[in-house]
């Protein structure tokens, strides 16, 4: 089996979670990763201070859309404010693959994405580079 | 994979040091020459020799280093204007072709572009084609217009024709060969037209410099612009050939060091052509390298280099036919495309085409390619691309194609 192309990470890719449009939403950003045409959108859906449903929306590599899928599952019913907390190691544990250098931007940009709909803070987490 | 039965054209990867590599144990199969050539072994010992042996300062030094290092650099710039067709005076070395295309946007745009003019471009352009004048056009409250590309990848003479029939097109830039589609323009027309109807043309032969006979004083251009690092030469030199009398007349681009004849309180006076464009310290080594470069290739002549990439493309067009999945973009065949071939492997994003071939240490480009406007056209995010250099041969194509079937099986597509 691939180190980085695990059947779980195909899977997610190729069957994403939570992927699509939320109308009406609470909150949302769009951005991409200009290096390779990464492209993520997300809906947000508020009640108490806590995310009760989102939806990504874009294309891009697998590890992209794979991170987002996989991540999205984690940010249903995560209180607003920790999103902002959260970093890329976060992330990259989540994942459980070696993600090198260069493919970095790619896991990050869904949590990039999140960070700016619910901070407003469009910079790269951590580690994005 | 054994090629006995088509030798290449040419046989020179003994001449390029960084192919006794080994990564992971395994030999280096690169196909990324339109992102940056790799260099030979005499451009290397000519760029050592020059620091090892004659690095002075060039141009005022008196004593005999000094004089040694403005030959070499000034015999290199004879050489790389001959090289392209052009003459030594009118030959001005920059960073980069970006700066080349650069120096003319602000040097001549900025006097001869104004509002109610166009400059005219094509979407297939690389981001050093398009933001210079994007630049331009918002200061001086010109129109940018560009010429589309039809799905086979290729520009129209008769559109064109309609653009200069406005009568307000003031420059026209093109690439000669596309970066991206790898499509060979029909810059002799598209200069001739434009002349024609009175605009100054501007050529990137970013492209076509390392991979074809370019002859600038036929072609006609008024500027013509190539990068060194793309024609096995070192990074850090550009070229721009501009014709006489537009260089004579326009201002300079950078003030300087050298780019003077005499400098008062006030004001200053400039130097002959090619200096008057060449402020500060010139890449000296570079430029040294760069002569190295275009000796290497005319010893190779550009014919066989040219002859040689078509035979490969076409090898590669065949064989990325039998790969489940593939779509080529750009024109069809070799004969009417430069060593560079764009593709997309269905169910796979080209980020991941590329990180897997990698793993065969086949080196390709997955992106946008800097022609972000171009892959707004195709509708692509972004492409795989495969180029070709006169080092490569068939066995390379073979890996990539190997490749490309690995990929597909952990895709389980
Ligand atoms: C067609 C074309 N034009 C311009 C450039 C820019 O070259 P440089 O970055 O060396 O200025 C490139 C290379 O990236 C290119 O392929």
């Amino acid at each position: 089996m691939d180190d980085l192309y695990r059947d779980y990470i195909l899977d997610h890719y190729k069957r994403p979670r939570n992927f699509g449009e939320l109308e009406p939403h609470d909150l949302e950003a769009h951005d991409h990763n200009p290096l390779c045409g990464d492209e993520l959108g997300v809906h947000i859906r508020v009640a108490d201070g806590k995310i009760v449903e989102l939806r990504f929306h874009g294309q891009g590599c697998a590890i992209s859309q794979a991170a987002a899928s996989i991540a999205s599952e984690e940010y249903v019913g995560m209180p607003l404010d920790e999103v902002g907390g959260l970093d890329g190691e976060w992330l990259i544990e989540l994942l459980g693959i070696p993600i090198s250098a260069t493919r970095r931007r790619c896991a990050l940009l869904n949590l990039k994405v999140m960070r700016g709909a619910t901070t407003g803070d469009a910079s790269w987490p951590n580690g994005g580079g | 994979m054994a090629t006995a039965a088509a030798p290449s054209i040419l046989d020179v990867r003994a001449d390029f040091p960084i192919f006794g590599r080994r990564i992971d144990g395994r030999p280096l199969v690169y196909l990324d020459s339109a992102a940056t050539s790799q260099k030979p072994e005499s451009v290397i010992a000519a760029i050592d020799d020059y620091y090892r042996r004659h690095n002075a300062n060039i141009h005022r030094g008196v004593y005999t280093l000094a004089q040694e290092a403005t030959e070499m650099f000034e015999g290199a710039r004879e050489r790389v204007a001959a090289f392209a067709g052009g003459q030594t005076e009118t030959t001005i070395f920059t960073r980069n072709a970006t700066e080349a295309i650069n120096l003319v946007a602000y040097a001549w745009g900025r006097e001869h572009v104004g509002p109610g003019d166009a400059v005219l471009i094509t979407q297939m352009e690389h981001h050093s084609n398009i933001v210079p004048w994007q630049l331009l056009c918002e200061e001086t409250g010109a129109e940018l217009r560009y010429l589309d590309v039809s799905d086979e990848g290729k520009l129209s003479l008769e559109q064109l024709d309609a653009e200069l029939a406005r009568g307000d097109v003031k420059l026209v830039a093109c690439a000669h060969i596309s970066n991206v589609l790898g499509t060979i323009n029909p810059v002799a027309e598209i200069v001739g037209r434009a002349r024609s109807a009175g605009a100054v043309t501007l050529i990137d032969g970013s492209q076509a410099a390392p991979q074809m006979p370019i002859d600038v004083g036929a072609l006609g251009p008024d500027f013509y612009a190539w990068t060194g690092h793309k024609a096995l030469g070192p990074t850090g030199i550009g070229v721009l050939h501009g014709r006489r009398e537009l260089l004579e007349r326009m201002r300079p681009f950078l003030g300087g060091g050298d780019m003077i004849r005499t400098v008062d309180f006030q004001r200053s006076t400039w130097n002959d052509l090619p200096w008057k464009f060449e402020a500060g310290t010139s890449m000296v080594a570079e430029g040294v390298g760069l002569g190295a470069a275009v000796d290497y290739l005319t010893g190779l002549q550009m014919e066989s280099v040219r002859a040689h990439e078509r035979e490969l493309v076409g090898y590669a067009l065949e064989r990325l036919r039998e790969v489940a999945g593939v779509r080529v973009i750009g024109p069809r065949t070799a004969e009417e495309r430069g060593g560079v071939i764009s593709f997309e492997l269905e169910g796979i994003h080209p980020h991941d085409v590329a990180d897997l071939v990698n793993r065969e240490n086949v080196c390709i480009r997955a992106g946008h390619h800097c022609a972000m406007p171009l892959m707004r056209r195709l509708g692509v995010p972004a492409t795989a691309r495969a180029s070709f250099g006169p080092y490569n041969d068939r066995s390379d194509v073979d890996a990539l194609i190997g490749a490309l079937a690995q990929a597909r099986q952990v895709f389980g597509v």
